[in-house]
C-alpha cells in the first residue's frame, strides 16, 4: 500500500506549534464580536427580508444599534427587549426599525428574565430546525449510501440561479456528487448578503438564501432520480462569513468553503475581523453537520508550488486547530491542497504525488479537498485535459476525499455544459481504471517521493514553530504567508469589530458550545 | 512536387487545401439519428462539406455533445490581412535594466491593479510579482522598475488616486473576468475617468488579460494590450522602449 515513512516527532511538533498559534486568539473570541456575527444572530432569530431599495433588514437593525453606540450589548438583547415591549416578533421589530419608527436603544428596558426567556424560545426554535436539516441529510446518506471517494465536485457559475439549477442537475446525472455555485466575483467584499433570487452575476452567482433554497430543491429532485444524495456547497468567506454559514445551515447546504485565513491573505480583509468571524461561522457549520473546506490551493497559485509547498502544510495544520476550537471534528474538515506544479518540470508528477500523500497521511480522517491545475491551464484545451487526467490519477491513487474537477476550458470561460461533462468522463475513467492500484504499490522509504514529503514536513514544522514564537499577526505583517503582507490593523472590515460589554448575549454561541462540548 | 505558394489558404488536415477542421458543440437534442442529422445539417448550413459526425455523447436532460470533422469551403487571403501588434523588441531582464539606465536614466514607476469587481490577481501577479511566471521574473525584480502592485478589486478612482500621488510613468490593468463583457466596461470606465481628470496624456496605459488583444486595447483607448502568453519581459520591454522613444521625441 502507498504509505510514507514520516518522522512522528516532527508531526507532533508541527501540531503543537499550530495549536499554540490557534490558542493565542482565545482573548479575541471571548471578548469581541463583529457586525456580521450580530447580523447572523438576527438571521437565526428569524429576521430576513430587505427594503424596497434592497437593504437587508439585518443590516438596518445593526446600523441602528451601531449609530447609537449600543452594539456592545449585542443585537439579540435589544431586539428581544423591543419585542417584549411592543409584543411583536423579532421580524416585526426589524421591519419597524427599518421603517425608522423606533430606535432600539431608546425602547424602555424590560425584565432581563423575560428577555432571556424569549431569546431561549427563539433560539431553540431555529436550532431545532438546523438539527432537523442535519438529520435529514444523514438520513439521505443512509438511504442512498455514502459519498464516493474521491467525490466528484464540479462548479456551476452562470450568474443566473435558474440556469445554474439546470446545469447542476445535468452534472448530477453525468456523475457529479457535489455541486458548488461559484459566487459573483465581488461578493466577498460586500458587508451584507443580497436578498432574493438573482439572475445576474459576474464570474458566478450571488450567494443569497433564496438562491440556496432554489438550488437545494433542484438537487433534492435530481438526488431521487439518480439515487445518490447530491451535495451542495457554497462559500462562507469574505465579510459575511457567519451569515452565509447560517443561511447554509438553514437551507441544508452540505459543505462550505470556510478558511480561517483566506480572507486576510487573498481578499485583504482585516485579520482580527476574519479570525473572529471564522470562529463563529465554523461553529455554525459544526452544529449543522456541514463539512468545511479550506483554501490552501491559493498559496500555490500566488507562489511557486514546489518552493512554497510547506506553506500549504502549515496552513492545513493551523486550519485544523482553529476548526477544532469551533467544534469541528476531523471527519468534517476538508483541508485543501492543489496540483499546481509547472507541467514542464521534470518529475513534476513525483512531487505532486509526494505532496498529496503527505496531506493524506497528516489528516487520515479528513475528507481532504484536492484542487486541479489552474495556473498552468492554458487555451490549449487538449493539454489541459491531459493535465486534469494526471491530477485525477493522483487523486484516486492517494485516496483524496473530494476531487474538485479540472475543466479543460479553465483558462477560457466558466464551464459550458460539455466542458463539465468531459471533465466528469475524464475523472470516472481514471478513477475506475486504477481503482485498486494504490493497494498494489509501495513507496521506497529512501526514494525521491518519501524524501520530498519528509522535507516539506520538516520545512512546515520549522515554519510553524517560528510563527508560534513571533505570533501569527506578526508573521502575516511580514508577508510570511503567500508573500503577502497584512498588518493587524489594516484591511477591510476592522470598523465592524467591537468589544463586548457587560451583559452581552449571543444565545446561539452559548447553546452551540454546550451542544458541541467545547 | 513543388507547389506555387499562394496567399489564399485553407485549413490543412493531411492534404493541401482539404479544409479539414475539428469541431465540437452541444445541441439541445437527444443522442439519436435525428440529433445526429441535426448536427450534420447545422454544419452543412455553415458551409462545411465532407461532414463526419464522429462522436456523439449523451449529456442527459436532452443535451448531446457532438464531435465532428468536416471540410470548410471557405478560404482566406492572408495578403489582405492587417493586424495591430506590439512590435517593440523583447529584451531580457538585464537588457531592459541596461536599456532604461542608458536611455531614461532613472527608474520607471509602474502602478498595476485588477480593477473594479475583478478579484483574480493571477495576471497582474504574473507580470509584476518578484517571482513572475514560468521562469520570467516580474517587474518587482527589475532594478530600474519601481513596481507598485495594488492587487485585486481596486476601484478606478483608487487607482487614479495613486497615479496622481506617485510620479507614475505607466499604468498596468489586468482583467480576467469577462462574463457579459464586464472587462470592456471596466477598462472603458478607467480610461474615461483618466481623461476627465487629465491623467491620460504623458502616462502609458497598458491592459492585459485572456480576452485582451493589442487591437482591442487600442480601440478602447489604451496604448497597448497583452493577451494570453505574454510575460513580464514583453511588458517591461514595451514600456521601456516606448517611454524612451517618447522622451526622445519630446526633446
Amino acid at each position: 500500500m502507498l504509505k510514507l515513512k514520516l518522522r512522528l516527532d516532527l508531526i507532533n511538533r508541527a501540531r503543537t506549534a499550530a495549536q499554540e498559534i490557534a490558542s493565542s486568539f482565545d482573548w479575541l473570541f471571548a471578548e469581541y464580536s463583529s457586525v456580521t456575527i450580530e447580523r447572523t444572530i438576527l438571521r437565526l432569530l428569524g429576521i430576513d427580508g430587505a427594503t424596497k431599495d434592497r437593504k437587508p433588514l439585518p443590516n438596518l437593525v445593526i446600523n441602528d444599534l451601531k449609530s447609537h453606540s449600543a452594539l456592545g450589548k449585542g443585537a439579540a438583547w435589544w431586539v428581544a427587549n423591543a419585542a417584549i415591549a411592543y409584543d411583536k416578533t423579532p421580524q416585526q421589530i426589524a421591519e419597524i426599525v427599518a421603517h425608522g419608527d423606533i430606535q432600539l436603544s431608546k425602547v424602555k428596558s424590560q425584565s432581563p428574565d423575560k428577555i432571556r426567556k424569549l431569546l431561549d424560545t427563539c433560539s431553540d426554535k431555529s436550532l431545532s430546525h438546523i438539527k432537523k436539516q442535519k438529520q435529514y441529510r444523514e438520513k439521505q446518506f443512509r438511504k442512498y449510501g455514502d459519498r464516493r471517494q474521491p467525490a466528484i465536485y464540479v462548479i456551476v457559475a452562470t450568474g443566473n440561479i435558474y440556469e445554474d439549477a439546470v446545469q447542476a442537475q445535468a452534472a448530477a446525472r453525468q456523475g457529479a456528487d457535489i455541486i458548488a455555485v461559484i459566487r459573483s466575483t465581488a461578493q466577498s467584499l460586500l458587508d451584507y448578503v443580497p436578498y432574493g433570487a438573482t439572475t445576474e452575476g459576474f464570474g458566478g452567482t450571488f450567494a443569497t438564501q433564496e438562491n440556496f433554497r432554489i438550488m437545494r430543491k433542484a438537487l433534492d429532485e435530481v438526488s431521487s432520480e439518480v439515487n445518490r444524495y447530491i451535495s451542495l456547497t457554497n462559500y462562507a468567506s469574505g465579510l459575511c462569513m457567519p451569515e452565509i454559514a447560517a443561511m447554509g445551515a438553514i437551507e441544508r447546504l452540505d459543505l462550505m468553503l470556510n478558511d480561517a485565513m483566506y480572507g486576510i491573505l487573498f481578499r485583504d480583509i482585516n485579520p482580527r475581523r476574519t479570525l473572529l468571524d471564522q470562529y463563529f461561522s465554523r461553529m455554525i457549520n459544526a452544529y449543522a453537520g456541514i463539512e468545511i473546506q479550506t483554501g490552501e490551493d491559493n498559496y500555490l497559485t500566488t507562489s511557486d508550488a514546489v518552493e512554497k509547498a510547506y506553506t500549504v502544510t502549515a496552513s492545513q495544520l493551523i486550519n485544523e486547530q482553529f476548526a477544532l476550537k469551533s467544534g469541528i471534528k476531523p471527519d468534517k474538515m476538508g483541508l485543501g491542497h492543489a496540483f499546481e506544479i509547472n507541467p514542464e518540470m521534470e518529475n513534476g508528477f513525483l512531487y505532486e504525488l509526494a505532496h498529496a500523500l503527505l496531506t493524506k497521511e497528516l489528516f487520515p480522517d479528513s475528507p481532504v479537498k484536492y484542487m486541479p491545475p489552474t495556473k498552468f491551464a492554458s487555451g490549449n484545451i487538449f493539454k489541459t485535459h491531459l493535465m486534469d487526467a494526471m491530477f485525477n490519477f493522483v487523486g484516486q491513487l492517494t485516496g483524496q476525499g473530494v476531487q474538485l474537477l479540472g475543466m479543460m476550458t479553465e483558462a477560457i470561460h466558466t464551464p459550458h455544459l460539455a466542458d463539465r461533462s468531459l471533465a466528469i468522463e475524464n475523472a470516472c475513467y481514471v478513477f475506475n481504471n486504477i481503482r485498486d492500484l494504490g493497494a498494489e504499490l509501495s513507496i521506497d522509504p529512501k526514494g525521491f517521493i518519501n524524501t520530498r514529503a519528509a522535507h516539506v514536513l520538516e520545512e512546515a514544522t520549522l515554519f510553524l514553530e517560528k510563527v508560534a514564537e513571533e505570533g501569527l499577526f506578526t508573521a502575516m505583517e511580514r508577508g510570511e504567508f503567500a508573500d503577502i503582507k497584512r498588518p493587524e490593523f489594516g484591511g477591510k472590515g476592522l470598523d465592524g469589530v467591537f468589544r463586548k460589554e457587560q451583559g452581552y448575549l449571543n444565545p446561539f454561541l452559548d447553546k452551540m458550545k454546550a451542544s458541541l462540548k467545547i | 512536387m513543388t507547389r506555387v505558394k499562394s496567399s489564399v489558404i485553407k485549413p490543412y488536415g493531411d492534404t493541401h487545401n482539404d479544409g479539414k477542421m475539428q469541431l465540437s458543440f452541444t445541441l439541445p437534442v437527444r443522442p439519436d439519428e435525428l440529433g445526429k442529422e441535426a448536427a450534420r445539417q447545422l454544419l452543412a448550413k455553415m458551409g462545411f462539406d465532407d461532414i463526419d459526425i464522429c462522436g456523439v455523447r449523451d449529456m442527459s436532460g436532452g443535451f448531446t455533445h457532438f464531435i465532428a470533422y468536416a471540410g470548410t469551403t471557405a478560404s482566406i487571403d492572408i495578403s489582405k490581412i492587417s493586424v495591430k501588434t506590439v512590435d517593440t523588441k523583447v529584451m531580457s531582464l538585464e537588457e531592459t535594466d541596461e536599456y532604461i539606465l542608458t536611455y531614461i536614466g532613472r527608474p520607471i514607476t509602474v502602478v498595476g491593479a485588477c480593477i473594479e469587481s475583478d478579484a483574480h490577481t493571477v495576471g497582474i501577479d504574473a507580470i509584476m510579482n518578484m517571482k513572475g511566471y514560468n521562469h520570467r521574473y516580474g517587474l518587482e525584480r527589475y532594478k530600474y522598475f519601481n513596481a507598485i502592485n495594488l492587487g485585486a478589486q481596486v476601484t478606478c478612482e483608487d487607482l487614479l488616486q495613486r497615479v496622481r500621488n506617485e510620479q507614475v510613468d505607466a499604468v498596468l490593468v489586468s482583467q480576467i473576468v469577462t462574463q457579459k463583457n464586464i472587462h470592456i466596461k471596466n477598462l472603458t470606465r478607467l480610461i474615461e475617468l483618466a481623461e476627465a481628470e487629465g491623467l491620460r496624456d504623458g502616462i502609458l496605459f497598458v491592459c492585459g488579460g485572456p480576452r485582451i488583444s493589442h487591437e482591442l486595447a487600442i480601440e478602447l483607448g489604451y496604448d497597448a494590450g497583452f493577451g494570453t502568453g505574454s510575460y513580464a519581459t514583453d511588458v517591461a520591454s514595451y514600456i521601456a522602449i516606448t517611454l524612451a522613444e517618447r522622451m526622445i521625441k519630446a526633446r
